[in-house]
């Protein structure tokens, strides 16, 4: 009788076992660590863990680009109206109006709609991921994670938008009958260019909004100058040869000028000192922007 | 490698809080200028240097925790205790990396689960299912562990229904209960909980509760913070009472919960109101009350002395304590007598009285002190000074926490009484008519 009672209940407790082998499997892929926390200490295994949260990054910027759109009429056309309506404007206003000239042969509308994909990104970038922190304040002082991956996951958002615009400018490009030379297999990693450039900068801000609230003012300020004092709505090579290597060291203008290369063919070249100028203003700035963010990262939830 | 899964070396956090000194509260207008430039200049000094901008003049440093020593060892269930404001939540949110520590150091091994609140993360747009994969997500949930337990998590929360409605359509009920859904089906090596429990109805309570020690048998590390002293006693047999940042007790539960409750009447019922000088007596009234908890439930007593005060002849005059809830709703009126026993004349009085409490539920109950002639003639009320807490649940052996909808008294005992012989053919008969024919 006794030994009976006992067969089922056994049976029954061998499966919790069998579960916890199996949890400790899926996490036994990193075996158990010491983990020490201490006042200024800079965690070793930070990018080893960044990795371990991938997929929370992967929901994070799921949820931002399936709620971005809710509740909205028009929906998706959102992200197709605006960089189009700019478009028009400053084909308008620099092209009609200013006459500027274009690169080459390049139409006027393609020429701006070519600056205005990188421009949109980078702005994008900035201005969501410098808010990203403070408007995610419940889970920063509820969960630990690594605290990069709410910034970068607010820069997919506008990686969508982004993928959008390319297939209008595809489609812009085709209604003007031109046509993209070799150069375009370097696209992405003019791309890749465009998200390092904003990353730093963002990265940077996304630190101090938390701490001073000011920089949530500020941010609409770079974001408005920066449209009118990079390349976007005109070619580069419009600037005095005297100015163009300092004009350079804005890194969206390296940014710009090589999306042109890529896009536009053999018509706009690629300035280099002015490019290589670019490239390493984006280096220090990332290496500013994630040093100055991981610095501060382990305060955020006293702060926000 | 030791046993000892968390270790707390001289663990201390400081906080900086700022006032707003008595001197400044000037109302000129010349004044508020010349103080917003002198705090605008501070704030951009203190931006320079990179320093925390303080609202207020006087900066003060305040440690949440101070020179906190433990050792936690793998499997152990242990509860952290206190008042509010003790230092419980935040030495959480150290444990769970949410926030650094300002001295000391810790030591944690293994996969830390915290759970800080129910529904972190939760997006109002999203549905129930792509809430629990992002709320999965977020508590540190791989997505295939979340699609493994995707049906038994739904089943906890028994919203099948509602699955793909947005959240923001949801009852707060439904919404508590798939979070708490989410949260239950971790497996983390250590556990980090603080005081999730207090949601949802009595029965979802109790279902949590039963997860809860569900995890605890099996071998899983959990820390707990809760105000729900008989979940500690049953749930944990170690606990860590905590009090104004430091640590004054950690043994076992039973005796740790004593401690706790015993430091309580010590401390905090004890409230006493001196009359203000701004509230002068008419003719006669109370200069001062003192009022003690004294006793356990549920023989708790109310211990009250009185002083009054008459200035001018009055009719005699007799008082009335009402005891009330937290929001205002008076519960009981306690009454030594009807007789006007204080004679009207001026002079001095002073009285002791003990009210006997009922087993009154955990919450603050505040007091109102009247004193008058005649029921529809009153000569003075002292209202809401005088409160009091009571802690501990007066139903014993009770785990799941009180609701308000369900009273705040409870009887002092239920007599229970079972019918021989008749209940398990009850239950046989039940049965056999729940069966559906075949």
């Amino acid at each position: 009788m006794n030994s009976f009672d006992r067969l089922p209940t056994d049976g029954a407790r061998a499966v919790p076992i069998a579960e916890d082998a199996r949890s400790t499997a899926s996490a036994g892929a990193q075996p158990e660590r010491l983990l020490i926390l201490e006042a200024g200490r800079t965690e070793r295994n930070y990018w080893r863990d960044l990795w371990y949260y991938r997929e929370l990054f992967a929901m994070l910027a799921w949820r931002d680009v399936s709620v971005r759109y809710k509740q909205t009429v028009i929906g998706i056309v959102w992200a197709i109206v605006r960089p189009l309506l700019t478009m028009v404007v400053f084909t308008i206003v620099f092209g009609n109006l200013a006459k500027l000239p274009s690169d080459g042969a390049v139409p006027y509308p393609v020429l701006v709609f070519a600056g205005m994909l990188p421009w949109f990104l980078f702005s994008s970038i900035l201005s969501d991921a410098s808010n990203s922190i403070v408007s995610n304040a419940n889970l920063i002082s509820k969960v630990y994670f690594p605290r990069l991956i709410v910034p970068s996951a607010a820069g997919v958002v506008a990686l969508v938008d982004f993928a959008i615009n390319i297939v209008i400018l595809f489609a812009i490009m085709a209604w003007y009958g031109f046509m993209p030379n070799w150069q375009i297999v370097f696209l992405p990693l003019f791309v890749v260019l465009a998200v390092l450039a904003s990353l730093g900068p963002a990265l940077f801000i996304t630190a101090l909004n938390v701490k001073y609230r000011d920089f949530r003012f500020i941010i609409p300020f770079i974001v408005q100058f920066g449209l009118y004092v990079s390349p976007v709505g005109f070619s580069s090579a419009v600037v005095p040869d005297a100015w163009r290597f300092w004009y350079s060291l804005n890194p969206v203008v390296g940014v710009i000028d090589g999306f042109r290369w890529c896009l536009l063919g053999g018509e706009s070249q690629l300035y280099m000192p002015g490019f290589l100028a670019s490239l390493a203003v984006v280096a220090v700035m990332l290496w500013l922007g994630i040093r100055h963010f991981r610095k501060t990262e382990k305060t955020f939830a006293d702060l926000i | 490698m030791s046993d000892v899964v968390i270790r707390a070396d001289g663990l201390g956090k400081r906080y900086l809080i700022g006032h707003e000194s008595e001197r400044e509260r000037y109302i000129a207008l010349r004044d508020v200028i010349a103080r917003g430039a002198r705090n605008l200049m501070r704030s951009a000094s203190d931006m320079m240097r990179g320093r925390q901008l303080i609202v207020g003049d006087e900066v003060e440093e305040f440690w949440a925790l101070k020179d906190i020593d433990f050792e936690i060892k793998r499997g152990e269930v242990v509860g952290i205790i206190g008042r509010n404001g003790a230092g419980k939540s935040t030495l959480l949110k150290i444990l769970s990396r949410i926030t650094e520590p300002s001295t000391g150091r810790v030591e944690i091994r293994g996969r830390v689960a915290s759970l800080l609140e129910v529904g972190t993360g939760f997006h109002p747009e999203l549905t129930g299912r792509e809430n629990v994969f992002l709320n999965g997500a977020i508590l540190g949930m791989t997505r295939a562990e979340i699609r493994r337990k995707f049906d038994e998590i739904v089943a906890f929360a028994e919203i099948e229904k509602f699955l793909d409605t947005p959240v923001k359509r949801y009852s707060s009920g439904m919404y508590v209960r798939l979070a708490f859904a989410v949260a239950a089906h971790l497996e983390p090596e250590i556990l980090i909980v603080d005081e999730v429990l207090a949601v949802g109805d009595a029965e979802f309570q109790k279902k949590c509760l039963g997860k809860m020690g569900e995890m605890a048998h099996h071998g899983r590390t959990v820390l707990l913070v809760s105000h729900n002293m008989m979940a500690v006693r049953q749930m944990c047999r170690r606990a860590i009472v905590l009090r104004a940042g430091s640590i004054v007790f950690d043994g076992a539960a039973d005796s740790a919960v004593d401690n706790y409750a015993v430091n309580q009447i010590d401390r905090s019922p004890r409230e006493t109101w001196l009359r203000p000088a701004s509230r002068p007596i008419e003719a006669l009234g109370f200069s001062k009350i003192d009022a003690t908890i004294s006793g356990r439930q549920p023989d708790h007593v109310l211990e009250c002395k009185i002083d009054l005060e008459s200035v001018a002849e009055f009719a005699s005059a007799f008082v009335a304590i009402d005891i009330l809830d937290e929001v205002g709703v008076a519960l009981m009126q306690a009454l030594p007598t009807v007789q006007p026993f204080i004679l009207g004349k001026p002079g001095r009085h002073h009285i002791a009285l003990d009210v006997q409490l009922p087993p009154l539920v955990p919450g603050t109950y505040t007091t109102e002190f009247w004193v008058g002639s005649h029921n529809t003639q009153t000569l003075d009320v002292v209202r809401d000074e005088i409160a009091f807490e009571v802690l501990e649940t007066p139903t014993p052996g009770r785990t799941f926490p009180h609701t308000r909808d369900h009273g705040a008294i409870v009887p002092k005992s239920v007599q229970q009484y079972s019918f021989l012989g008749s209940s398990d053919r009850l239950t046989e008969a039940h049965v056999s008519e729940g069966r559906r024919p075949e």
